[in-house]
């Protein structure tokens, strides 16, 4: 084999497969504290530890989500964190068959000479810190890069800059026992139309491969992230069909059958529309030897969030909120879902903010 | 797209899909002048034009071959070819529904400075070969390019340089009308074990989808005709079961689902071994999103080759072994063959030849 066989190999493929099993996706819970500072903001809650606990307690908790849920990326800070009746918050999700995971990387730095683009840090001591992750009871872990679409980017240097960057975290992942989900995320900001950004996808995805290829990764313990492929967010909306065909066909040029899973991050997009375009991508009848699901961080807790307002007396209502969004996806990731999970405005709400940053 | 947009886009996309076919696969039958003639010394016969065109014609008039094959690569000459009733053979397969193809590399060259590795020649007036070969009823083509292995080998550049070769012939072919079959042949000679011949075909093959990527090659558009992965020729054999597993893992980790068919080279096996293999892959229960088939010069020919002998009397009986070998291999494409195929004279002779050069 060109890919490295750890200790971890059997573990890692297992994970990796359980994560994509139909039916089930991935919660990103993994806000850095500075990022749920912002969505606290916007609901009037403070940024204290005690409410960061409570927002995830509240998720975690939500009946009948568990079915919904493979995974759950967490924050370091919510690894080590417990429910209010004191039971970690990793055993619970255990033991509801919901596989924790872990943000390793350490935000986005710019590239000199560059207009404005980045790379992703991390990579320092990483190895010991993924050691840590897995006794604490992480199983994977997730690592953004992120790219811009504009007159001149991405830059060769980008790709490959944010290309290797994925590679070396990823296979010190393996290394220590965590699936590690690898994502370029090429942003939607921007007036270009749809073929712009399947292009780019198609060109950043070879480059990762290329060098996850290089690194000896084992790709049957890998799972990929990456954006849908849509216009620009300055552009014309166009159908979830479309979105679907240029996605997938995306995906079938760059992404090889040995990738269990792709769980898709929902950029910008309201809780409805990333919903639907992931239900439309499972309907498409053309062979995808990977499974098709979510990654959702905003796309899933978007109008939870606004129906708890940090209330106690919310915890239901925002539990209820949170089920239906769940679902819906769930039901996505079969190609079953048929539209309209809730009335409440918030879910078509666009989430998206320029040049965001986590 | 990344892909270029070329107006033969549609028939690209029809031909390689129809080349696909289960149940079909390809007769190598591209011999240069130089290699017939080893051939044809064999078997005491003069390589002279009605000869070539003799054996040629034998191969396609045989009765209840044509429906096994989809394609047929012929050398220049034979392209230009009529059988002895005055029917161009390029009609003749045509009208069959075998898609006509034409070798179009023009050998291998030695790589300065390295342990004779080599580079395939060809690029110069490809384009304008392309269209005369188009015209002249060609629909696919084929360049091989050959790596070897060994401790220093293949090198870094004789990867990248048979990888870039390949992609720069594929697209102008593309240009031109004409399917590109990709074929990065890793030789078989050395005393390396199964899992070494895996390693390197894995970098082969993602260094050649890089590329293919890098110039904008339409992957649907195109087929990939690869070494399968088995021991080194002076290591101990190995079950088919076990050459399927690897050789099958090996693409699931490199070739994109986009790729309609995979059209395996046999290399220096014997036609049964050839046969096995193949039916062994298409057997194997795991993720296939592209069809497995055959592309095989001496192990579809030789046994027809030593009953022919050159001699008229000799062809329907020579027919009769070609028939059995297609049958056996179409019958591999889909996992049926039984072992039970006639043996012809020479079926389970190894065809290996040191060092190999067409």
């Amino acid at each position: 084999m060109s890919a490295f066989v750890g200790k971890y190999a059997d573990e890692l493929i297992k994970t990796a497969k359980y994560i994509a099993t139909p039916g089930k996706g991935i919660l990103a819970a993994d806000e850095s504290t500075g990022t749920i500072g912002k969505r606290f903001a916007s609901i009037n809650v403070e940024n204290i530890e005690s409410n960061r606990q409570a927002l995830r307690e509240l998720l975690f908790t939500s009946p009948g989500t568990v079915p919904c849920l493979s995974g759950v990326i967490l924050f370091e800070e919510t690894l080590y964190q417990k429910t209010s009746d004191g039971k970690p918050f990793v055993d619970l999700l255990m033991e509801n068959g919901v596989i924790p995971g872990i943000k390793v990387d350490k935000g986005v730095v710019d590239l000199a000479g560059t207009n404005g683009e980045t790379t992703t840090q991390g990579l320092d001591s990483l190895g010991a810190r993924c050691q840590e992750y897995y006794k604490a009871g992480a199983r994977f872990a997730k690592w953004r890069a992120v790219l811009k679409i504009g007159a001149t980017e991405p830059s060769e240097l980008s790709i490959q800059e944010n290309a290797k960057g994925l590679a070396r975290y990823a296979i010190i992942c393996q290394e220590n026992g965590l699936v590690p989900i690898v994502e370029p995320e090429v942003l939607t900001d921007g007036s270009h139309d749809i073929k712009k950004c399947a292009a780019v996808t198609e060109t950043v995805l070879a480059a990762v491969y290329k060098a996850l290829n290089d690194h000896h990764v084992l790709l049957e313990g890998t799972l990929l992230k990456p954006n849908m492929v849509t216009p620009g967010s300055d552009s014309p909306k166009v159908a979830p069909e479309v979105i679907a065909e240029y996605t997938v066909t995306a995906l079938r040029r760059t992404v090889p059958p040995a990738v269990p899973g792709i769980v898709f991050l929902s950029g910008g997009q309201s809780e409805e529309e990333a919903t639907l375009n992931l239900n439309a991508m499972n309907k498409l009848d053309v062979l995808k030897p990977w499974t098709l699901t979510f990654s959702f961080g905003r796309a899933l807790q978007q109008s939870t969030l606004k129906a708890w307002a940090g209330k106690t007396e919310n915890v239901g209502k925002a539990q209820a909120t949170f089920l239906t969004r769940c679902k819906a996806n769930s039901d996505a990731t079969l190609g079953k879902y048929t539209g309209g999970a809730s009335g409440d405005s918030a879910a078509s709400e666009s989430l998206y903010v320029k040049g965001y940053k986590y | 797209m990344s892909c270029f947009t070329t107006k033969f886009a549609d028939e690209l996309i029809a031909n390689a899909a129809y080349i696909g076919t289960p149940g079909k696969g390809i007769l190598a039958a591209d011999e240069s002048t130089g290699t017939i003639g080893k051939r044809l010394a064999s078997i005491n016969v003069e390589n002279v034009e009605s000869n070539r065109r003799a054996l040629r014609e034998l191969l396609f008039t045989t009765p209840g071959a044509l429906p096994c094959l989809s394609g047929v690569i012929l050398f220049e000459e034979t392209l230009y070819q009529k059988s002895s009733n005055g029917t161009p053979f390029v009609e003749m397969l045509k009208s069959a529904g075998v898609l006509p193809g034409i070798k179009v590399d023009k050998g291998t060259v030695e790589l300065a400075g390295t342990n004779g590795e080599t580079t395939t020649q060809g690029l110069d007036g490809l384009g304008e070969r392309c269209k005369k070969y188009y015209e002249a009823g060609a629909r696919f083509a084929k360049w091989r390019a050959v790596l070897k292995i060994g401790k220093n080998e293949p090198s870094e550049l004789a990867i990248h340089e048979n990888a870039y070769g390949l992609a720069r012939y594929a697209v102008i072919c593309q240009e031109n009308g004409l399917v590109p079959i990709v074929e990065p042949e890793i030789l078989v000679d050395g005393s390396h074990d199964i899992h070494k011949c895996a390693a390197v075909t894995e970098r082969v093959l993602a260094a050649c989808y890089k590329a293919l990527s890098d110039h904008h090659v339409l992957l649907e558009g195109t087929l990939l005709k690869p070494n399968m992965v088995t021991p080194g020729s002076e290591s101990a054999k190995v079950a088919p079961e076990v050459i399927a597993e690897h050789t099958v893992r090996a693409l699931q980790r490199t070739v994109p689902a986009a790729v309609p068919a995979i059209v395996f080279l046999s290399g220096g096996q014997s036609e049964e071994e050839a046969t096995r293999n193949l039916n062994a892959m298409n057997q194997l229960k795991t993720k296939k999103p592209w069809s497995l088939s055959f592309s095989f010069g001496r192990a579809l020919q030789q046994s027809t080759l030593k009953t022919w002998g050159g001699k008229e009397e000799n062809v329907k009986k020579a027919q009769e072994a070609f028939l059995v070998r297609c049958k056996a291999n179409s019958e591999a494409t889909l996992g049926a063959y039984k072992g039970d195929a006639k043996l012809g004279e020479g079926a389970a002779e190894s065809l290996h030849v040191k060092d190999y050069k067409y």
